[in-house]
C-alpha cells in the first residue's frame, strides 16, 4: 500500500503522455495526407527563423498589448515546466520537492515560478476581458462562434485553474513548513502564495496536508489533462508554431511556385518540333489535378499551418477584403481546412486506414467561390500572422482549381484573360497599338 | 518623344542598358500613359541608354496567375522570355509593381532571369548618381503621403526607395495609419482590376482612400498604376479632387524637374 500514490501517479502519466502520442500519430498522418514539398534548403535560415519567430516572439509584439500579454504566458508557460519536472520526479519516487537540496537557487526558482504563475493569471484575465466583456472585433466574427469561442475560453479557464492549483499547493506547503509538519522540509521562497496561506491559519495540520495534496494531483492531473485537450482545441500553437515558422515560406512574399504539371504542357505546346499528333506513352501517369478542390490536393505544409492556426484572427483583421465586409476571413480558410482534414481522418480511421469517398470537399462544402475570389492577393493576412501561417497560397491553390479544371472563373474574369490571350493586355486592345502612347503628346 | 524599342537598336547593333517593360496599364490606359511618358522625360534627360520592346511587349501573365490562370500565365511569361532572351536582356525596369514582382520572381523558374528593378528604385539611383538633380522646390512643404503598393511593400520589401525620393523633393512626408509592411491594399489586386467586388458593405478603394484624406495630404503618391486609379477613384468619390492629387513618384520627379 505504501506505493500506492506513486502506481496511481506512474499509470496517471503512462495514459496522460500515451494517449498524446496517439494523437501526435493522428496528426502526422493526417499532416501527410497532404502533397510533398521541398523544404529541405537553407536549413540556417529556417532555423533562424524558428528561433526569431517562435521561440523569440518577434512577429506577436507587433500588436504591443497582445503581444506583452502573450509573452508573460509564454514564457511562465516555459519556465513554470521546470516545476512540473520536479513534480513528475517526487510523483514516480514518492519524494518531495526533490529539486530543495540546490538551496538558494531554488529558492529564486520557486520564486520566479510564483511571480510568473501571478502574471499569467493577470494576463489570462485580461485575455478573457478582451473576448468577452470588449468583444474585439477580431474575436467576435461569424466563424467564432459555438465551439471556436468556447474553445478560447476553456483555455483560459485552465489556465487559472492550473496557475491557482500551483499557488494554492505552495502557500499549503509553506504554511506546513512554518508548522513543521514531517516531510515539509523548509524549501523555496513563497512571494504569491505567502499572501494565500494566512486563509489555512487555524488548521490543523492535517487538514492542510489534505489541501496540499488534493492540490499537487489536480494541479498535475490538470496538465496532463491540458496536454490531451491541445490536440483538440486550437491550442496546438503552443508546440506547432516550431515546426511551422520553421517550414514557413523564405521567398518573397510576391513570389507564387511555378506549376510544373503547367510548364511541361506549355513547353512542349511551344516546343515546333514536337509531334501535335502524338498520343501519349501508354504507362504515362495521368496528368496532376490542377490547383486544389481538397485538403489532399494541397502540400503538407499548408496542412501543417491549418493546425498550427490558433485563431488569433490577426489575419482577418488586417484583410481589406474582410474590413469592408465581403465574406472572405483567411482565419476561416485556415479554420475550415482543419475541420475538413479531421473530417477525412476520422473517416480514414473508420474505414481501417482508406479514405472512402464522402461526397464532400473542401471547396463549396466549407470554402465558398464568393470568399476565394474575394481575395486581392495583397498578403496582408500573410503578414500579419505571428507563426507563418499562408492562408492566401491556399486561396490561390483553390482558384486554379476553378479556373484550370472548372472554367469557373467569373464571366468578367473570363472576359480579361480572352485578352490576354487575344491581344496579349487585359483589355480589348491590339498588341499593334501598343506603342501609340510614345507618338501622342504629353 | 524619344522612344527607342529593342528592334531598331538590334537593327543599329546597339544593346541598351536596360529594357523598360511598359506594362498594359502604362501602355493603354490613359491616366497611366502619362506615367509612362513621365518616366521617359525623366530617363531621357538623365541620359539613360534604354528601349521599350514595343508591339513585341505582351501582358507579363500576372492578373492570368493571380485569378488562377497559370496555364496562360506560362504562355504569356514564357513568350516574353523568348523576345527577352531574344534581345540579350540583363536589366529591366518597370513602372508596374505586378509586371516587376513577375519578372524578378517568377520567370526566373521559366528560364528568364534578368535584374529586375522598379522605377521607384531606379529613379532613386538616378537621384543618387546626379543624373536627376531636384532643385526648383516644385513640392517644398507640401504634403505627401504615400500609398504602398502591396506587391511592391509586402510582396518584395520595398518600401524606402519611393520614401526616399519623396523626402528628396523637400516634401513632407506624412505616413497613413496602415504604412509600409502593415499597408492596405487598394483593391485591384489579385485580378480583382478586372472584375466587380464580391458583395460587401463599402469598396476597398474607398477605405483606403479615407486614410489617406484622414491625414490631410495634399498629394497622394502612389507607385502603380492599379493602385494610381483606385485611389484617384476614392477621392473622386469623396469629391475632392480640387484639392487632393493623385500622382506616380515619376510624375512628381518629371514636374520638379520642369519636364
Amino acid at each position: 500500500m505504501e506505493y500506492l500514490p506513486n502506481i496511481i501517479f506512474a499509470i496517471l502519466l503512462i495514459f496522460g503522455i500515451g494517449f498524446f502520442a496517439k494523437n501526435v500519430k493522428k496528426l502526422r498522418r493526417n499532416i501527410l495526407l497532404g502533397k510533398e514539398t521541398d523544404v529541405s534548403d537553407n536549413t540556417s535560415k529556417r532555423w533562424g527563423n524558428m528561433a526569431k519567430i517562435a521561440l523569440g516572439q518577434t512577429k506577436m509584439v507587433v500588436r504591443p498589448v497582445s503581444g506583452l500579454m502573450h509573452v508573460i504566458v509564454y514564457v511562465g508557460f516555459i519556465i513554470i515546466n521546470i516545476e512540473v519536472l520536479e513534480i513528475i520526479i517526487d510523483g514516480l519516487l514518492g519524494t518531495h520537492r526533490i529539486f530543495a537540496p540546490l538551496g538558494s537557487v531554488y529558492d529564486f526558482l520557486i520564486a520566479s515560478f510564483e511571480i510568473l504563475a501571478f502574471l499569467v493569471i493577470v494576463a489570462v484575465v485580461v485575455f478573457w476581458l478582451r473576448r468577452n466583456v470588449l468583444k474585439l472585433a477580431r474575436f467576435i466574427k461569424p466563424e467564432m462562434k459555438g465551439w471556436p469561442k468556447s474553445d478560447a475560453n476553456w483555455i483560459l479557464y485552465i489556465e487559472v485553474i492550473l496557475m491557482g492549483l500551483f499557488l494554492t499547493m505552495n502557500a499549503a506547503d509553506y504554511q506546513l513548513q512554518q508548522l513543521g509538519a514531517a516531510d515539509y522540509i523548509q524549501a523555496g521562497s513563497f512571494p504569491v502564495s505567502q499572501f494565500i496561506t494566512p486563509l489555512f491559519d487555524g488548521m490543523t495540520a492535517s487538514s492542510v496536508i489534505l489541501i496540499e495534496r488534493t492540490a499537487w494531483w489536480l494541479h498535475i492531473g490538470g496538465i496532463f489533462f491540458f496536454l490531451n485537450y491541445l490536440y483538440y482545441s486550437k491550442h496546438l500553437h503552443i508546440l506547432l508554431a516550431f515546426p511551422n515558422t520553421y517550414y514557413g515560406n523564405l521567398k518573397p512574399k510576391g513570389e507564387f511556385s511555378n506549376l510544373e504539371s503547367v510548364t511541361n504542357e506549355v513547353k512542349l505546346m511551344m516546343d515546333p518540333s514536337a509531334d501535335p499528333f502524338a498520343a501519349p506513352a501508354e504507362d504515362a501517369a495521368p496528368p496532376d489535378k490542377f490547383g486544389a478542390s481538397d485538403v489532399q490536393d494541397l502540400k503538407w505544409v499548408q496542412l501543417l499551418n491549418a493546425y498550427t492556426c490558433t485563431e488569433c484572427g490577426r489575419c482577418t483583421s488586417e484583410c481589406p477584403a474582410n474590413q469592408t465586409g465581403k465574406k472572405l476571413s483567411p482565419r476561416k480558410i485556415m479554420m475550415d481546412t482543419r475541420d475538413r482534414l479531421e473530417e477525412v481522418g476520422r473517416n480514414i480511421d473508420q474505414n481501417r486506414g482508406k479514405f472512402v469517398e464522402d461526397g464532400k470537399q473542401l471547396l463549396d462544402d466549407y470554402i465558398s467561390r464568393e470568399e476565394l475570389w474575394a481575395c486581392t492577393s495583397c498578403n496582408a493576412c500573410v503578414e500579419a500572422c505571428p507563426v507563418s501561417i499562408d492562408p492566401l497560397s491556399i486561396i490561390m491553390d483553390m482558384r486554379q482549381y476553378l479556373v484550370m479544371e472548372q472554367s469557373a472563373a467569373p464571366a468578367e474574369l473570363n472576359a480579361m484573360m480572352g485578352n490576354i490571350e487575344n491581344n496579349g493586355a487585359p483589355w480589348p486592345f491590339n498588341q499593334m497599338d501598343r506603342l501609340n502612347w510614345a507618338k501622342e503628346s504629353s | 518623344m524619344n522612344v527607342p524599342t529593342m528592334a531598331s537598336l538590334f537593327a543599329e547593333g546597339k544593346q541598351p542598358e536596360v529594357l523598360f517593360w511598359v506594362g498594359c496599364a502604362g501602355s493603354f490606359d490613359d491616366r497611366a500613359k502619362k506615367i509612362t511618358k513621365a518616366f521617359v522625360k525623366l530617363l531621357n534627360n538623365a541620359g539613360v541608354s534604354f528601349a521599350v520592346l514595343g508591339t513585341e511587349e505582351s501582358c507579363s501573365g500576372d492578373p492570368a496567375k493571380r485569378a488562377g490562370n497559370e496555364f496562360l500565365f506560362q504562355m504569356q511569361a514564357m513568350t516574353n522570355i523568348e523576345i527577352m532572351n531574344g534581345y540579350g536582356i540583363k536589366k529591366v525596369v518597370t513602372a508596374c509593381p505586378h509586371c516587376f514582382n513577375t519578372i524578378k520572381n517568377e520567370y526566373p523558374g521559366l528560364g528568364g532571369t534578368y535584374e529586375v528593378v522598379h522605377h521607384t528604385q531606379f529613379l532613386k539611383e538616378l537621384v543618387d548618381e546626379g543624373k536627376i538633380s531636384l532643385e526648383g522646390g516644385t513640392y517644398k512643404g507640401k504634403r505627401i503621403t504615400y500609398h504602398d503598393p502591396c506587391y511592391l511593400g509586402r510582396a518584395n520589401n520595398v518600401y524606402e526607395a519611393p520614401r526616399e525620393l519623396i523626402k528628396k523633393l523637400d516634401a513632407e512626408l506624412v505616413e497613413m495609419k496602415n504604412c509600409k509592411s502593415r499597408g492596405l491594399c487598394c483593391g485591384a489586386g489579385g485580378a480583382q482590376m478586372f472584375k466587380e467586388a464580391e458583395k460587401g458593405d463599402k469598396e476597398v478603394n474607398i477605405e483606403r482612400t479615407e486614410q489617406a484624406l484622414e491625414i490631410k495630404p495634399e498629394i497622394i503618391a502612389a507607385a502603380c498604376p492599379f493602385c494610381n486609379t483606385m485611389m484617384t477613384d476614392g477621392v473622386k468619390n469623396k469629391e475632392k479632387e480640387a484639392s487632393v492629387a493623385v500622382m506616380d513618384i515619376a510624375e512628381l520627379l518629371a514636374r520638379a524637374q520642369d519636364l
